[in-house]
């Protein structure tokens, strides 16, 4: 596009003191957000951040676009009615677990199926941050919180199985301590037609600290974090020696690639209509203890909504001509008195 | 059986008469009521009417839960309301007969379903012996007319199937009261034939019952005479039939098309709303998007975020959809964005009573959000005025970038009434202005764009929507500082904004008209003050006292946030104060805090309007108090 400005990342920071604590994998993500945006194509008068509430719907404070810091749960859903009405934005969503899937789980789910085009960050960190730490709607059971002296008893959700449950069209995962795969992911997000879901593993230093060390530390990268990359076998570990396979049932499993073979390793294939297959990779790791799987789980092309809803009012316009309001005024029985 | 009635050919002429059709709501009945009602604005006649539903879909048949009503008040002359007492009632079977007998006048006319008059039917009602053989409706003339039969035997030789004969009969009971009334045939004939063009047995079936009803009414030399009720003469101009919920539906086409903004609805369906929601989404060829959402806070969500946008942004509901949507009414409070909210009340508290009318939501409109979280209200007082009422809404929210409430009512939403058509020429200019320019200068002198500077006569923020190069802003529901808008937690400033928010919503009493009254003006006893629905009764009220010689004024609210800036004057011009409402006296309560006056409410929760003589009644016993 040619009328789209050059711009650098200090373009598209505000002028707003960042305020997270120090020490917070939120800086990071925006971080990547905004050395992403010069990259896009798009302009900054065309791109908004919408968020709720919670410490990560700080965010749009930080971005030089347009942006509403709404309320608690409801980003989604606004987001929704902005998305239809202006086709011609950028629209972002950013949220925590609280926010995206306890309080505004309905709007969520709804954004998703409806393949509203909206670009979703979901920042999990499996606590309430800005509540001062009590378990969230990801946190494992047995969660010991404010709230919870005695543990949790909730069984979490999986944001990515939720996701795919809702007909999402494209899912992905990425974490706070790797910027160049963030940088990739929001990238692929933004360019999808439709709704984008981004779970982000964001480490809370101050209520859940370490949440994910045990899969994002740097010495647990290679063993624990499987790449998924279109098209290639899922492979990782030292040198490759490890790798996803798939059951006759369809369950995905991790094997030694010595005990199965390169023939048995499962390609992964974001693209299948059938989200079968990412919701089994969704359910390979039961929390971010295990190998866990990250990149893009599916990209599928559906309808854009609000494109969709564009369509129809212009199919209307072409049937029935521009509205003409005295017409319909006169539309039912009329009579005259003289 | 009405006001006035003289003989002509054999004739009766009436100035006016009330029916009332009654029957299970499998029966058709808002059908019947809606194609008699059609047939005599067509006519001429100056009408109002009063559809009664049952709350559930289909209440099993036979039962006083499944009695459908539709009331329908046709005159030769000017009229506000669907009628006190009806003069005939059309009773489809014994339930009906049971749960309506009671609305009808001393002395009135009953026309029954004989067929219905069986022992099951009779029990399902309630009834231990057949009414129409004991002496229970002797004070009635009941016509007794075997509907079901007549229907069946003139859909004989048609091929029809049994059913759907059966079914016709509701189209029997129209073309005996066509006959009765002196109705036109062809403009159901017509009607008939255009909606049920692509069933040929319903329709043949419909047209063959109509047509034997009127036939019955002429050949049985069952009634004593039939009754003409003239035309009205109404003002000069082209008059259709209109709902309130149609209307409002319009106003917001046309509000959209006077501010040249596209329309936006996003709604979840709830009764007695998503008629607009319905009406909306038919008419996409005017730019109109709708969203039916996922809920109710889903609804607004999408509105706001669609106002955000540069929309017209409306969401529509009913009162336990305005509690689900309060938190968002808050941010569009803070955020000083145009929205319309709009609610078809309803009876409440919770599910209430979802297909009965009430008016118990003003002060949920008034103080229904926390914190200090004004909104302007405007209330329509007939079918008809829906349509300006939205307009208004409209003018008010993109004029003072305000959310603004709406507040109908399940009455009025349903009812209908001639409406002389506007000339869409001479509707109000709603169009507003989008910054396109920095306003504002840094301290290092360059330009940029502060979103809470204000117009100093109205208060209303300037308004950049994304698109609009070198005006990227952020604003949220968390305080902003007056002016940048950026978060601020300082106290002055807090309340600095809560001051100038409210003094915006208050300002516009400068901008909306004085309130009018009516009546008694200079020498009244007892002014009547109303808002919203209440407005045809109160009218045929106060004409009632004043024609006995009492003094009586009447003065009628559109605007309820802010008050006309006359109010107070008015109030306290007269020595009684009484307020009709459908509430508990919500609306006496303010006028009492605002202006120290002693205003008595008249209140009235029964699910049903208030008529003319409940409150002709009401006037008489605070004068002579």
């Amino acid at each position: 596009m040619s009328d789209v400005e050059i711009t650098t990342k200090k373009d598209w920071s505000s002028d707003q003191e960042v305020r997270w604590c120090p020490g917070c994998g939120d800086y990071s993500i925006l971080t990547a957000v905004q050395m992403l945006m010069p990259d896009l194509g798009v302009n900054r008068e065309n791109t908004v951040f919408v968020s709720g509430i919670g410490c990560a719907a700080r965010f749009p404070y930080y971005m030089n676009t347009y942006g509403m810091h709404s309320i608690h749960g409801r980003a989604p859903a606004i987001a929704t009615g902005l998305a239809m009405a202006r086709p011609d934005l950028d629209v972002w969503v950013i949220g925590g677990d609280g926010d995206n899937l306890s309080i505004g789980g309905n709007h969520l789910i709804h954004a998703l199926r409806r393949n509203i085009n909206l670009t979703i960050l979901m920042f999990n960190n499996q606590i309430y941050g800005l509540t001062k730490g009590q378990y969230s709607p990801t946190s494992e059971v047995g969660k010991v919180t404010k709230s919870t002296p005695f543990g949790s008893l909730d069984t979490p959700f999986n944001p990515l199985s939720v996701a795919l449950g809702a007909e999402a069209t494209f899912v992905a995962r990425t974490h706070d301590m790797d910027r160049a795969h963030m940088i990739e992911t929001f990238r692929r997000a933004h360019d999808h037609k439709g709704a984008a879901f981004v779970e982000i593993y964001q480490n809370c230093n101050v209520f859940n600290d370490g949440a994910f060390s045990d899969i994002t530390g740097r010495a647990n990268r290679e063993s624990m974090l499987i790449p998924l990359r279109h098209g290639e076998p899922i492979r990782f570990g030292a040198e490759g020696s490890l790798c996803v396979t798939l059951s006759s049932q369809g369950h995905a499993s991790i094997a030694n690639v010595a005990d199965v073979g390169e023939d048995a390793i499962l390609v992964h294939d974001e693209s299948r209509q059938d989200p079968d297959l990412a919701f089994t990779l969704s359910r390979l790791s039961r929390g971010p203890h295990e190998p866990t799987p990250i990149g893009v789980f599916r990209a599928v092309e559906r309808p854009e909504y609000g494109s969709a809803v564009s369509e129809q009012l212009a199919a209307a316009q072409a049937t029935k001509g521009p509205g003409d309001l005295d017409a319909l005024l006169r539309s039912g029985a009329t009579w005259d008195v003289a | 059986m009405a006001d006035t009635a003289e003989h002509v050919h054999g004739q009766q002429v009436l100035d006016r008469v009330i029916i009332r059709f009654a029957g299970d709501s499998g029966d058709g009945m808002q059908l019947t009521g809606d194609r008699f009602t059609s047939a005599s604005a067509l006519f001429g006649n100056d009408l109002a009417t009063l559809p009664v539903f049952p709350a559930e879909i289909r209440a099993p048949a036979g039962t006083l839960a499944g009695v459908s009503a539709f009331q329908v008040h046709i005159s030769d002359h000017p009229i506000t309301t669907p009628g006190d007492a009806p003069n005939v009632l059309v009773a489809m079977n014994p339930a009906a007969l049971r749960s309506e007998l009671h609305t009808l006048e001393p002395g009135g006319v009953v026309i029954v379903n004989t067929d219905a008059f069986e022992a099951r039917n009779l029990a399902k009602a309630g009834y231990d012996s057949n009414p129409l053989e004991d002496d229970s409706l002797k004070a009635y003339t009941v016509y007794e007319v075997p509907m079901t039969s007549l229907t069946k035997e003139a859909c004989a030789d048609l091929d029809v199937k049994p059913r759907d004969a059966e079914r016709s009969k509701n189209f029997f009971a129209l073309g005996v009261i066509s006959w009765m009334y002196t109705r036109p045939m062809e403009p159901t004939l017509e009607w008939i034939a255009g909606k049920f063009a692509g069933k040929p047995a319903v329709l043949a079936a419909n047209t063959a019952a109509f047509k034997a009803g009127h036939a019955f009414g002429e050949t049985a030399e069952l009634f004593e005479s039939t009754y003409q009720v003239r035309p009205a003469t109404l003002e000069p101009g082209t008059y259709t039939s209109i709902t309130g919920n149609t209307a409002l539906a319009w106003g917001l086409v046309a509000a959209s098309r006077q501010a040249e903004l596209p329309l936006f609805l996003g709604s979840y369906p709830i009764t007695p709303a998503s008629d607009i929601l319905h009406e909306l989404s038919k008419h996409k060829n005017f730019g109109v998007r709708t969203l039916q959402a996922e809920d109710e806070i889903a609804g607004i969500g999408s509105a706001l975020g669609a106002a955000f946008g540069g929309h017209l942004a409306v969401t529509t509901t009913s009162g336990p959809g305005v509690a689900l949507k309060s938190e968002t009414m808050g941010l569009a409070v803070s955020l000083e964005l145009p929205l319309l909210v709009i609610d078809i009340q309803r009876g409440g508290p919770s599910t209430g009573l979802p297909t009965k009318t009430e008016a118990a939501d003003l002060l949920m409109a008034m103080y229904g959000r926390h914190g200090e979280s004004p909104m302007p209200i405007v209330a329509p007082r007939s079918p008809a005025d829906c349509f300006d009422a939205a307009v208004e809404a409209a003018r008010i929210a993109l004029k003072y970038r305000t959310p603004v409430m709406l507040l109908s009512d399940g009455y009025l939403a349903n009812s209908s009434e001639p409406w002389r058509l506007p000339d869409v020429s001479t509707l109000p200019d709603l169009r507003t202005t989008f910054a396109t320019e920095p306003n504002h200068v840094d301290d290092e002198g360059n330009p940029e764009f502060w979103p809470y500077l204000r117009d100093p006569d109205t208060l209303a923020r300037d308004w950049a929507i994304p698109g609009t190069p070198g005006l990227m802003h952020r604003i949220g529901g968390i305080e902003k500082q007056d002016g940048s808008g950026n978060i601020s937690y300082d106290p002055a400033n807090h309340q600095r904004m809560v001051d100038l928010r409210a003094a915006k919503v208050a300002g516009i009493a400068a901008d909306i008209p004085e309130v009018a009254v009516e009546g008694d003006v200079d020498d009244a006893e007892l002014l009547v003050l109303g808002w919203g629905s209440t407005w045809g009764a109160i009218d045929g009220a106060v004409d009632r006292a004043r024609g006995q010689g009492l003094k009586v004024a009447r003065a009628h609210l559109t605007h309820l946030n802010p008050f006309p800036s006359n109010l107070g004057d008015v109030l306290r011009r007269y020595p009684r104060v009484l307020v009709p409402e459908m509430n508990l006296g919500q609306l006496s309560l303010l006028v009492r805090a605002e202006f120290l006056v002693d205003a008595r409410p008249l209140s009235k929760v029964r699910g049903e309007p208030f008529t003319a003589g409940e409150i002709e009644a009401a006037i008489r016993e605070e004068i002579s108090r």
